[in-house]
């Protein structure tokens, strides 16, 4: 039997998948248009997100949205009947999008005449936080209901994400959620990135939201 | 099950060196994730023994150490290391603030092999 040798490898294991989403950031980078990932629990109100944002940034932007999804095609319809084009991956039981599934998806779209794209991942917290899209702006959404404790059980996504928006401020009298606990857990994880309160049901910060969203477009593309 | 798309590229990377360094038999992997990294090991191994069938990488074992969080103390720039069931309630043990950011505690990288 032949010694046992130790071979040094010291190699990310997602660097395919980094390197793909480089090339996708770049190439939407040369055709002037923007991708926005949108992560967050089921029922946060990622679909009803994009659909208040493109009604606030309609008039300025030429959007389209990419709607992940396991197996149903029922949140693309929603955001189709807006006027907005929208392109379905199914994952087919994967839990998160991968750069390549966002290349494909993309395909079926014409790059040039588009400014902004919104990317809706796969509703969970832990799969899309590991896993980059290719996007420009990774955003994670987080609702009332859920509680403030989130960054607490799922930091790597707080840890990855570049902005927060906590939504359904509607509701908040009927539950515990404290927004400056969350602010503060936030910050110890990713002490630049800002957080937005919005209500997709009511409109209530939704401008603040889309006024900074489109600095970042107008800065990124 | 974020584990499959990993475990793929973890067995790509292992067979890659494996060909070059020309060895027969991987016997155990070393990998190192970041503490907030949530990766299931035992799945890990599941889908590894299953996709490495008929490869070099056949049999090995998964060994996954996790890399410490680092919080930067913002009062006293002190680097100190915590767990992530302290991630709210660690403090500084130079100063006692909790004021801090992170500034490790994330990634997934294939270490080293041992092999025949």
């Amino acid at each position: 039997m032949s010694d046992v040798t130790l071979i040094n490898i010291k190699e990310e294991i997602l660097a395919e998948n980094k390197g793909l989403a480089d090339k996708l950031r770049r190439r939407l980078k040369e055709r002037g248009a923007f991708l926005v990932n949108l992560m967050s629990s089921p029922g946060s109100g990622k679909t009803s997100l994009i659909v208040r944002s493109l009604q606030e940034l309609g008039s300025r932007y030429r959007m389209a949205v990419i709607e992940g999804d396991v197996d149903s095609a029922v949140d693309a319809e929603r955001v189709a009947r807006e006027g907005i084009r929208a392109v379905q991956i199914k994952t087919g039981g994967s839990c998160h999008l991968s750069a390549a599934m966002v290349e494909k998806g993309l395909g079926a779209l014409s790059l040039d005449s588009l400014d902004l794209l919104f990317l809706e991942n796969i509703g969970n917290l832990i799969c899309p936080a590991g896993s980059d899209t290719g996007a420009s702006l990774d955003v994670a959404l987080v609702s009332i209901p859920e509680g403030d404790d989130k960054p607490l059980k799922y930091p790597l996504i707080f840890r990855t994400a570049h902005v927060f928006v906590v939504n359904k401020t509607d509701v908040r009298e009927h539950f515990d959620f404290d927004v400056e606990a969350f602010r503060a857990r936030v910050r110890r994880l990713n002490p630049e990135a800002p957080v937005f309160e919005v209500s997709c049901k009511t409109g209530e910060g939704i401008d603040l939201w889309c006024n900074w969203l489109r600095e970042r477009v107008e800065e990124g593309r | 099950m974020h584990e499959l798309p990993v475990t793929r590229s973890i067995l790509a990377i292992v067979l890659r060196h494996a060909e070059a360094q020309g060895v027969t038999r991987v016997l155990a992997i070393h990998l190192m994730v970041g503490a907030l990294s949530d990766l299931e090991p035992e799945w890990l191994q599941t889908y590894f023994d299953h996709l490495s069938k008929g490869t070099p990488a056949e049999g090995a074992k998964l060994l996954v150490e996790r890399s410490p969080l680092t919080f930067l103390c913002e009062p006293c720039s002190a680097e100190y290391h915590t767990t992530r069931e302290e991630l709210e309630s660690a403090s500084c043990p130079r100063c006692g603030s909790r004021e801090a950011s992170l500034v490790s505690g994330t990634g997934y990288r294939v270490e080293s092999m041992e092999a025949q």
